[in-house]
């Protein structure tokens, strides 16, 4: 896995330096000035997209859970809920629904008396997060209904109600099935987080659209941007990698 | 009959069409022993699963202490205050501790506190001769051991009655004895107890009524001595031939 990543890389940098009239390393070569305050312009798209995917990816957390318990209830109305909200959202592509929050939402809040203006951030954050409940309220179920049906009728035959069942009993079990996935998902968030960059949000792929406008070098200016995803998405795959051995080691244990 | 503490009149139950339990009639009365048999798939697990109302029955009467189970919240908070259960599973949580496992009903749904909740539960844990393995998760324990915490974890809601469905059936042999034992005590100090069980060495021993159902229907019932050297149907004859052989 690392062996052609590293292949890739150094080629891209021969094929770079070997041949200036294709690559213009120049734009971001941190040793001149120009080039570093380019590379810095770059990077302070960073922070932005781990804020906004942080945040959706706790919302997303949040109702996904909302979503998934009535889709466990043994009440049919209760699961049509739950199958309604799952393949409406998940049928709906991010950047459509990207617009529709952030052109559409602040004129359905207006039509109905109230002045809630989304700007940019939000309005990728929200879109972000609803877009990958759908997802996440799945990963919930199906890791809620892995856990066998005598752990919640023992809970009931000592007096537990539906939420202390869920606290106490089931969700501590199936987290540790539920996590690995979510933290999955998490890396999806990382990387539609893009999307924020065309309603104007300043985060890593915005800051690359504009500096290329300016420099007239998309091969250079992307290639780094690819890289800068790149590590962000290494550095959480290793935390999923580390949050799954620790699970595997607790369930042996 | 105000002392009974379980009354089953003319209860019937379907799966879809699949008629599970005909007319069922059943009075247990408080402090009484009783014993179910039957072949598998003759309705005894479900009648036990619909005294406390992990089933739900489509018509008849149940009563646990002459309050009537319907579908209204209070009454099923009524039952699991009043009914302990036994799984043929255990069920025990696995992600929690022996001790845990015991204090967690009693803290959650009764308010107790922990302090009162651990010394109840170690109380119990002595009484089903576990009491050193309160700090143990329930996969270091043996079967036997197993069903003894579950057991114990009944107890600690100090149920009116204790329903047994085929404790011993998930057992390794060498192991049913030490459940059986400790349900013995329990049965002589008047535990008012419901046991699904095929163990008739058991049944002879502690049962008070004797109760033998066959597709859905309760075809026999009578004291055991009656029961056992005189059964009445010839299917209940059947049965008893088939597992008193060995």
């Amino acid at each position: 896995m690392k062996k052609p990543l590293l292949l890739l890389s150094v080629f891209l940098l021969v094929a770079g330096c070997a041949s200036s009239s294709t690559w213009g390393w120049y734009v971001i070569d941190p040793t001149t000035a120009s080039g570093w305050t380019n590379v810095k312009f770059l990077i302070s798209g960073m922070g932005a997209t781990i804020q906004i995917s942080l945040i959706a990816a706790v919302l997303s957390i949040a109702i996904g859970l909302l979503v998934a318990l009535p889709g466990l209830s043994e009440k049919r109305g209760w699961r049509l809920v739950n199958r309604v909200y799952v393949e409406f959202v998940r049928s709906i592509p991010l950047l459509p629904m990207l617009f529709w929050v952030f052109y559409g939402l602040p004129i359905v809040f207006q039509s109905m008396g109230m002045n809630i203006p989304i700007d940019p951030f939000w309005g990728a954050i929200i879109t972000l997060a609803i877009s990958d409940s759908a997802f996440t309220a799945e990963i919930y179920r199906a890791g809620i209904q892995s856990i066998a049906k005598g752990q919640s009728e023992a809970a009931k035959t000592i007096g537990l109600n539906y939420v202390q069942t869920m606290r106490y009993v089931i969700l501590p079990q199936a987290i540790r099935r539920i996590l690995p996935p979510l933290a999955n998902q998490f890396i999806y968030i990382v990387k539609m987080s893009a999307f924020a960059s065309v309603i104007g949000m300043q985060e890593l792929t915005r800051r690359a659209n504009e500096l290329v406008v300016t420099e007239y070098r998309p091969l250079e200016i992307y290639t780094l941007l690819i890289f800068e995803y790149l590590v962000l998405v290494l550095i959480i795959s290793a935390g999923v990698r580390w949050l799954e051995r620790r699970m595997g080691a607790d369930e042996r244990g | 009959m105000p002392d009974a503490a379980i009354e089953l009149v003319d209860v019937n139950k379907w799966y879809g069409t699949f008629h599970v339990l005909k007319d069922i009639n059943l009075t247990v009365a408080s402090g009484e022993k009783v014993v179910i048999c039957g072949p598998s798939g003759s309705g005894k697990s479900t009648v036990v699963r619909c005294i406390n109302q992990l089933e739900k029955h489509q018509k008849g009467t149940i009563r646990v202490d002459g309050v009537e189970l319907t579908d209204d919240p209070k009454s099923v908070a009524a039952i699991s205050s009043e009914v302990g259960m036994v799984f043929q599973q255990f069920n025990l949580f696995p992600h929690l501790t022996v001790l845990e496992n015991l204090t967690l009903g009693p803290i959650k749904a009764r308010g107790m506190s922990r302090k009162e909740a651990e010394e109840k539960a170690r109380h119990y844990l002595d009484r089903v001769h576990i009491p050193d393995q309160a700090d143990k998760k329930p996969i270091q324990l043996s079967g036997g051991q197993q069903q003894r915490v579950a057991i114990a974890r009944s107890l600690c809601m100090e149920p009116r009655v204790l329903l047994f469905d085929e404790p011993t059936s998930a057992l390794d042999p060498e192991m049913i004895s030490e459940v059986l034992e400790v349900m013995v005590e329990l049965a002589q100090e008047g535990m008012t107890m419901v046991v699904v069980t095929h163990e008739m060495g058991f049944a002879r021993k502690v049962a008070d009524k004797m109760i033998f159902m066959d597709a859905g229907e309760i075809v026999e019932q009578g004291n055991p001595e009656h029961f056992f050297t005189n059964p009445q149907s010839a299917r209940c004859q059947k049965f008893l031939s088939q597992i008193l052989q060995h």
